[in-house]
């Protein structure tokens, strides 16, 4: 009866002792999380004729994509969230000022290991840099999940994801992903779990494992998985936890995987994923020399605080290049004010920046928009055609020391040129 | 269900949640506000076809991307009952089954069919045909399809707690 995590993870929440894959079990989430399509909840709430909610507690509100509100009808939206959290007692409601639903909740402690976690967004497969089954779902199931407390869920097969080795300079947990994504490509792990493990994983910060397991969802996957270790522990810590809130949950040794890939990162070179689609990935020399208009860092993939550094690390002493746009968006408000604490902030802006307010920004269309025929490089992790602007336009993906480095030069640039 | 006929929309590979529909319409969850905007970026002609096509056949890993619902809904108000595809996004697939669209996964019918082919949808059986060639695909399990017989799972929960306070 040896298991891999999600037959563990879906155990725990179905209480069905042994799921298989395939078997479709009724799961009941720690937490229910909707961002901006919680007001879309709400309204769909009312055609289930109750407002009896099953748990409370479980629901956790982030007003993250538009915000602040840019037209009259989207304020009226979080308002009436706003007022829905209050008058149901909802008590992890953060509004406007608060930064990406996923970092959110993770750095305030609402994230624990083994959770199950269901979220109105695709990335939600985050969670798993903690330990965690995070998973996107529709807003009418977060609705249904209010009042019932559970879902349907199909026990997916498992990939194991072995990773060996150190980055060499310049290269980072972004450019890893892309080079996976590009190798298996964007249906490569279909309605999978996938198990990140190996001597790498171990050694990358919670904050590059987040980069890891929010990619993850651009092979296809249902949830990503990183095992819990010291490190993770620490992060938890941080966020207010103590040993008596975390329990976690290990895969077993012999558990069995539908496949598995194998990789040693010593080798590899900064990443950039070419329009219109995330598996549009080559070396970068491929693309190297190419003008951008703007450059983008930003979105739950790569806008933590040490994605800010680098960025910032990049950029002190140097200037944007004339007629290039480059938006930071931090994810967060802790992150924000922790990355002002490093003078971060100050290089970012004297370096030519411009400075959001945290939250998904230009990765969710909220400005940042292009004209016909203009270039983005970004490091958010979807480049589809429209997603910024003109349906004319092109975004580029890459790791944030890559879009640093081309915002100084003006053109997509291998930072590994761009020495300190 | 009634097995459903009609002509179908051909799309290719790897269509996106954002070529379904963009994220600046999501403001909406109106069914019939959202069905004008559907597949927009791919342009007016393929959005003309759309409207006289029940079903679309697709590539593979079709709704990839965001967890949008609106992208399930967007097509339902076009007009459109089913999709057939070589393969699904995750999420899409769930949005399909939970909003009442029936996703069908069946690599031969959507390598046989060409633009304007008449398809039938039968999904108690497991059968589309193509221009009256038959493929069989395998049917969504009973509790799945009891979801779909509903018109999706918030018209299913409300008919269950309404069971429930009458019991």
């Amino acid at each position: 009866m040896s298991q891999t995590f999600a037959q563990k993870a879906l155990a725990r929440a179905s209480g069905v002792a042994d799921p298989q894959p395939g078997q479709i079990v009724d799961a009941f989430p720690d937490v229910y999380m909707s961002h901006t399509a919680s007001w879309r909840c709400i309204q769909t709430l009312k055609q289930l004729g109750t407002d009896k909610l099953y748990d409370r507690d479980r629901i956790a509100m982030v007003m993250d994509h538009l915000s602040p509100a840019y037209t009259a009808k989207t304020a009226a939206d979080q308002r009436m969230c706003r007022e829905f959290a209050e008058r149901m007692g909802i008590k992890n409601f953060f509004d406007v000022d608060s930064g990406i639903a996923h970092i959110v909740l993770m750095e305030r402690g609402i994230i624990r290991p083994g959770q199950l976690i269901i979220g109105t967004d695709s990335h939600s497969t985050i969670y798993g840099a903690l330990g965690a089954f995070g998973t996107g779902v529709g807003f009418s199931e977060i609705t249904a999940a209010w009042v019932t407390g559970k879902l349907w869920m199909r026990v997916p097969e498992s990939l194991r994801i072995q990773l060996d080795g150190e980055f060499p300079a310049g290269t980072y947990a972004k450019d890893l992903m892309l080079y996976l994504i590009g190798k298996v490509g964007a249906d490569g792990a279909t309605y999978e779990s996938v198990e990140f493990h190996g001597d790498l994983v171990g050694s990358l910060s919670v904050s590059e494992r987040m980069t890891l397991a929010n990619l993850g969802m651009e092979m296809g996957c249902k949830n990503a998985f990183i095992p819990p270790d010291q490190k993770t522990r620490d992060y938890l810590y941080a966020a207010g936890l103590s040993d008596d809130d975390i329990e976690e949950i290990q895969p077993d040794d012999d558990a069995v995987y539908r496949h598995r890939v194998d990789l040693d990162v010593s080798t590899l070179e900064p990443q950039i994923a070419a329009p219109h689609t995330v598996e549009n990935v080559v070396g970068i020399g491929a693309v190297a020399g190419t003008k951008v208009d703007q450059v983008f860092v930003g979105s739950c993939a790569n806008a933590k605080l040490d994605d800010l550094l680098i960025v910032a690390d990049l950029l002190k002493g140097r200037r944007v290049a004339p007629g290039v746009r480059l938006i930071v968006t931090p994810a967060s408000r802790m992150i924000m004010a922790h990355a002002g604490h490093e003078g971060a902030l100050t290089t970012l802006l004297e370096a030519g920046a411009m400075l959001t307010n945290p939250g998904c920004g230009a990765c969710a269309g909220n400005g940042g928009a292009m004209a016909d025929g203009e270039v983005t490089l970004s490091t958010a992790n979807r480049n589809f055609r429209g997603r910024m602007g003109s349906y004319d336009a092109s975004i580029y993906l890459s790791s944030p020391a890559t879009a640093a480095a081309s915002a100084i030069t003006g053109v997509i640039t291998d930072p590994r040129e761009i020495v300190r | 269900m009634t097995p459903l006929k009609g002509q179908c929309l051909i799309l290719g590979d790897d269509i996106d949640t954002d070529l379904i529909i963009p994220g600046r319409y999501l403001v909406s969850i109106d069914r019939a506000e959202l069905a004008p905007h559907a597949l927009e970026p791919l342009g007016p002609e393929i959005q003309e076809r759309l409207r006289v096509s029940p079903i679309i056949v697709a590539g593979t890993n079709f709704g990839c991307g965001s967890a949008r619902e609106q992208a399930t809904t967007c097509l339902l108000g076009a007009g459109v009952k089913a999709v057939v595809a070589a393969s699904f996004s995750r999420v899409f697939y769930r949005n399909s089954i939970n909003t009442g669209l029936l996703a069908i996964t069946s690599p031969e019918a959507a390598e046989a069919a060409t633009d304007g082919s008449v398809l039938e949808v039968d999904s108690a059986t497991g059968t589309v045909t193509v221009d009256g060639v038959a493929f069989s695909f395998v049917p969504y399990p009973p509790e799945l399809m009891k979801i779909v017989e509903a018109g999706g799972l918030i018209p299913y929960v409300a008919a269950q707690l309404r069971e429930e306070s009458n019991a």
